[in-house]
């Protein structure tokens, strides 16, 4: 019905903000298929979508935190937390390994969700605070790069059913029981509507507490998983370097994706196709003997294309 | 007044569509210089559009606009404001956590050498600027920490310090005290003498009468009316926004509560709906004690500030309480907890719909389910039949005009919005109901709507509790009223007793009791 008098400029902005970026990541493929050469083989692929996965399953957790207007920087430290976690555990064996590096991203989580929705810390300051403790204790647990043989582990970070790497399905099921949280469960409406109005969702009588708490568990866990995976294609424990950086990727996933900073909106699948563009763009800009610095630029310049489509629409 | 002069602001033919709707359909008024120009309309007649379009926040899809002889078209708020077209919104637009005298000065502070604030003479001209109207404060202070009342002075100060040549007030006493609405009518009237257009804004039509020389009634985005105020009778102005017989509207009253109040309440042997002992918060509630029986309406009288939101904020543990406890239906509440008082079928509208009623990027139905969500799925998975049926159930009961369930709730009219909220409380088949202002800022025709809708939940044995400024409301809604002063109950109407002038009565005594 937006569509039936609006004018045209703002018809191709609201078409921009919904689907943007589903066209950005075709036209990408477009361009690829026609002009990279061996794009289409199955092996280029796997090595985007295994790429990508980690980031994958981290936006996923941020989109939730930034709904609530929130923001979690510690997603990178709490991986390299969860390798630090699986390579002291794996003598136990590889399961119990990854439970303990889950447990240790849902006490992060707890930790950042209590300094947010108990104590009122703004959440770029409590999740900041973490960014520089977690890293540090993981430091400390594992100081260097550990290297380990166990099966079951590497068999999670290189096998694959019928032809899909392990990662990207675990990505991939993920994604979908998140969209299926935000919309149709009722944690996952209370989540939008404390991000779109919290005064009002308190006097609603929205637990609005332990819900924040509980999106900042659920960052932290997935962050964990995200960092097992990680290290178990690496086939190492590195907790100095694993993860660096890896909040901003998923901040512009899901800022690209349509998501916005204000909270009160949740892109499930745009987040992911976020991720998905930036790793693509980059891997063109690569392919074709680009520089590096090239792809940092041009990402900038969709992170901002991204923020101007998704700018508030209240001035009309 | 000087009516031949030429019109500073003139609209001609203005035309602006929305999607779904024509919000202005070929209005035209033309705005005098020294006049002050009545607006008025219900909800969605297209007052706010207009508004938007003379400040330049809107522009206009046909029509021209003459501002002082020449055609303009502002291409941003910032440039009517330049230009001299002011205005003070419902929601006042200032810096909250600067000082007053920032807020005042923005933008023109008084600099020293080195062009550095000079924060001295910053303070003492706020100071000097206020009192003129009639605010005496400490202006280091930060405007958030004042009361509506002051905040709107502000803004009102600094839309006159910036030369305007045009003042916008939209409802702008819909938060000030009786003295404060003094005050604005002489700073108003001191503005007409200087030759400033003022278009006034109001639902309420004692001050219309009181402060207007012409008026424009917009119906449906069109002009239905315009011309000298003392000409045109109250009910018939009524008659011209309703687009209704005047005679439908003699006969219907000024409000729409028709239940005969003084019918005495039989409580045979049942237990109040809720009952709130001793509630105390330090500097704000002093044991305040509230009882409100099924089918009850209680009214909450008193002046701005003298507890009666708090109180209602206190029952639903929406504000930290000292002391007190609040039993629902025999039940002992736990303090402090929203989630419990809305099992428990304690409900509150706010007073505030935008800050804390509606969730503006949800749509209409999601606002709708939002408190009713845990009752309207199953094992945390919501079921969207459930939700639809309750949703359409509420949006043809309140009569909600929405292109559909799915509009955000933001596009909608503050009617429609404030219905939307009670839909909200009525999904969690409440017990009982605190209504915050709940006709506040709304059309005369939701008004009618929701007050008759009031009388309806009374009649079915809910209790409801009431708080209105509006004395009128109170006297004919109401079966029982407390008055309050500075956090305590000074008094209770009942029956014959309950009349403007009784409520008036007993605070004026009491305050003066209480001062001696």
């Amino acid at each position: 019905m937006a569509e039936a008098v609006a004018p045209p400029g703002r018809r191709v902005l609201a078409w921009a903000q919904e689907y943007g970026v589903y066209a950005a990541v075709g036209v990408l493929l477009l361009f690829n298929v026609l002009f990279t050469p061996h794009f289409l083989d199955v092996a280029n692929f796997r090595t985007q979508l295994v790429q990508v996965a980690p980031i994958v399953i981290v936006s996923l957790g941020m989109a939730l935190v930034i709904g609530t207007q929130g923001i979690d920087l510690s997603v990178g430290s709490v991986m390299s937390l969860a390798a630090a976690l699986v390579a002291l555990y794996l003598g136990y064996g590889a399961w119990p390994a990854l439970l303990v590096a889950l447990a240790g991203g849902a006490v992060a989580g707890t930790a950042g969700g209590a300094l947010v929705a108990y104590v009122g810390v703004q959440p770029i300051v409590a999740t900041l605070a973490l960014l520089v403790g977690v890293r540090g204790l993981a430091n400390v647990l594992v100081p260097q790069l550990v290297e380990f043989r166990n099966p079951d582990l590497i068999a999670l970070g290189s096998s694959s059913l019928s032809g899909v790497p392990v990662i990207v399905v675990i990505a991939a099921v993920l994604t979908l029981l998140t969209a299926f949280l935000v919309r149709r469960t009722t944690f996952g409406r209370q989540v939008v509507a404390i991000g779109g109005n919290r005064a009002a969702s308190e006097l609603s009588g929205l637990p609005v507490r332990r819900v924040l708490l509980l999106v900042y568990v659920i960052s932290g866990v997935l962050a964990a998983l995200a960092g097992v995976l990680a290290t178990a294609r690496l086939q190492a424990s590195d907790p100095t370097s694993l993860g660096l950086f890896i909040e901003l990727s998923a901040i512009t996933a899901v800022v690209v994706g349509g998501t916005p900073l204000s909270g009160g909106r949740i892109r499930v699948l745009s987040t992911v196709m976020g991720a998905l563009l930036m790793q693509l763009l980059s891997a063109t800009l690569i392919k074709h003997n680009l520089p590096q610095s090239w792809t940092q630029i041009v990402q900038a310049v969709i992170i901002l294309a991204a923020v101007y489509a998704t700018r508030e629409r209240g001035t009309r | 007044m000087s009516q031949s002069a030429a019109p500073v602001l003139e609209a001609r033919r203005i035309s602006k569509r929305f999607p779904g709707v024509v919000a202005l359909d070929g209005v035209s008024l033309a705005l005098l210089p020294g006049e002050v120009h009545a607006l008025v309309g219900e909800n969605g007649a297209g007052k706010s559009t207009l508004i938007k379009v003379f400040t330049g926040v809107h522009r206009p899809d046909g029509g021209d606009l003459i501002y002082n002889g020449s055609p303009v078209a502002f291409g941003t708020p910032l440039d009517a404001q330049r230009a001299g077209i002011s205005t003070i919104y419902q929601e006042v637009n200032l810096v909250p956590m600067m000082s007053v005298a920032r807020n005042l000065m923005l933008g023109r502070e008084p600099r020293g050498r080195l062009g550095v604030i000079d924060t001295a003479r910053m303070y003492g001209e706020a100071e000097r600027i206020l009192a003129g109207y009639g605010v005496v404060t400490d202006v280091r202070r930060p405007l958030r920490t004042f009361g509506m009342g002051v905040q709107q002075m502000v803004a009102l100060a600094r839309a006159v310090a910036i030369d305007a040549r045009v003042v916008i007030m939209d409802e702008p006493t819909s938060s000030l005290e009786p003295r404060e609405v003094e005050t604005l009518f002489s700073v108003i009237r001191r503005l007409r003498d200087d030759g400033i257009a003022v278009v006034y804004v109001s639902h309420r039509l004692d001050e219309l009468y009181e402060v207007c020389d012409r008026v424009t009634v917009l119906r449906d985005g069109r002009v239905a009316h315009t011309g000298p105020l003392a000409e045109l009778e109250r009910l018939k102005l009524i008659a011209l926004m309703l687009g209704r017989d005047l005679d439908e509207v003699r006969t219907g009253g000024l409000t729409r509560f028709s239940r005969d109040r003084r019918h005495a309440r039989e409580r045979d042997g049942a237990q109040p709906a809720v009952r709130a002992e001793g509630l105390t918060r330090r500097q704000v509630l002093r044991g305040v004690d509230v009882s409100v029986w099924p089918g009850e309406v209680v009214g909450l009288g008193g002046l701005l500030g003298a507890g009666r939101s708090e109180t209602a904020k206190g029952i639903v543990g929406a504000l930290p309480l000292d002391a007190g406890r609040v039993v629902v239906a025999g039940l002992p509440l736990r303090t402090g907890s929203t989630t419990a008082a809305i099992r428990a079928g304690v409900g509150l509208l706010p007073e505030d719909r935008k800050a804390e009623g509606i969730i503006p990027a949800l749509s209409v139905r999601e606002n709708i389910a939002l408190a009713a969500l845990p009752s309207l799925s199953r094992a945390g998975v919501v079921s969207d039949a459930k939700i639809d049926k309750v949703v359409e159930v509420f949006m043809r009961r309140l009569r909600i005009k929405a292109a559909s369930p799915h509009q955000p709730v933001q596009e909608l009219s503050g009617g429609n919005q404030q219905k939307v909220l009670l839909a909200r409380w009525l999904a969690i088949r409440p017990k009982i109901l605190l209504l915050d202002e709940p006709t506040r800022g709304i059309d005369v025709g939701a008004k009618a709507e929701v007050q008759a809708l009031v009388d309806e939940l009374a009649e079915e044995g809910l209790g409801v509790l009431l708080i209105s400024s509006d004395l009128e409301e109170l006297v004919e809604g109401a079966d029982r009223i407390l008055v309050l002063r500075e956090g305590a109950v000074v008094g209770e109407l009942s029956g014959d007793d309950v009349t403007e002038d009784t409520i008036m009565t007993s605070i004026a005594e009491r305050g003066a009791e209480s001062d001696g």
